[in-house]
């Protein structure tokens, strides 16, 4: 038996570090990078950015990597076939029973 | 009487030590508070079992939808239909194959009647920050 903190989306986004990523931004702006890493507060670090939606909105043309709090972000947009979803499902239902304790 | 050799970790300075419990029953849970205290004290306590099904609170209702095709309102008019495979407390959630419906009004400057328009976009798997969620449903039926 162990404790554990109620991570879930921490370490699901650190095991997708690496990987290709399209964050969504409450403000409308579509950033698309490399995940870098991730924290508690699901702050996340692009690199090798650049900005999907086409000229909608800044362009952020010498901006390699870049640093983007995590209550800022609407959605991440991610590969599926990184996915696990079995895995997250249990996960999910494990996190749910821990956090009624 | 059962030993239960326990890893524990502080959740501030990350430290770690093993520590040996003894507990009445086999099936007690190891709760925060119970590892601070005195085990010996949750024996004379009823304990929840760790695993239930029961329906208690509104986050179990969602629990019943992993796995299935849900419909999640969100801030600014906007709303999305996809596969829940994951939640959590802050109502943070993985979709998959989801559509994305975002509801725009536009007003005729001559007429001013109100143009509803609607986007949809779909997206293969999303992750979506639970501070933007405003109700979870099962998908509507149509008609």
């Amino acid at each position: 038996m162990c404790i554990s903190v109620l991570q879930l989306f921490y370490s699901f986004f650190k095991s997708l570090v690496g990987k290709d990523v399209v964050v969504e931004l409450k403000n409308d702006l579509s950033i698309c990078g490399t995940l870098h890493s991730v924290d508690q507060y699901l702050n996340i670090k692009l690199t090798d950015i650049s900005v999907t939606d086409p000229e909608k909105y800044p362009h952020m043309l010498s901006v390699k990597n870049c640093f983007i709090r995590g209550s800022v972000v609407r959605y991440v947009q991610l590969p599926a076939d990184e996915v696990d979803t079995q895995l997250l499902q249990d996960a999910a239902r494990k996190e749910a029973l821990q956090q009624k304790q | 009487m059962y030993a239960a050799l326990v890893l524990c970790m502080c959740i501030s300075c990350k430290s770690t030590s093993l520590a040996v419990y003894f507990c009445e029953q086999i099936e007690h849970t190891l709760s925060p508070q119970g590892i601070l205290g005195n085990c010996s004290k949750m024996a004379d306590e009823v304990e929840q079992q760790t695993t239930t099904n029961t329906v208690e609170e509104p986050l179990d209702l969602i629990r019943l939808s992993l796995d299935e095709r849900i419909y999640v309102k969100m801030r600014n008019d906007r709303e999305l239909r996809g596969r829940l495979n994951a939640y959590d407390q802050h109502l943070n959630m993985i979709l998959g194959d989801v559509e994305e419906t975002v509801t725009t009004v536009e007003i005729d400057e001559e007429t001013y009647e109100e143009i509803y328009k609607s986007t949809k976009r779909n997206i293969p798997m999303l992750f979506v920050r639970g501070d933007g969620v405003v109700l979870v449903a099962p998908p509507l039926r149509v008609g």
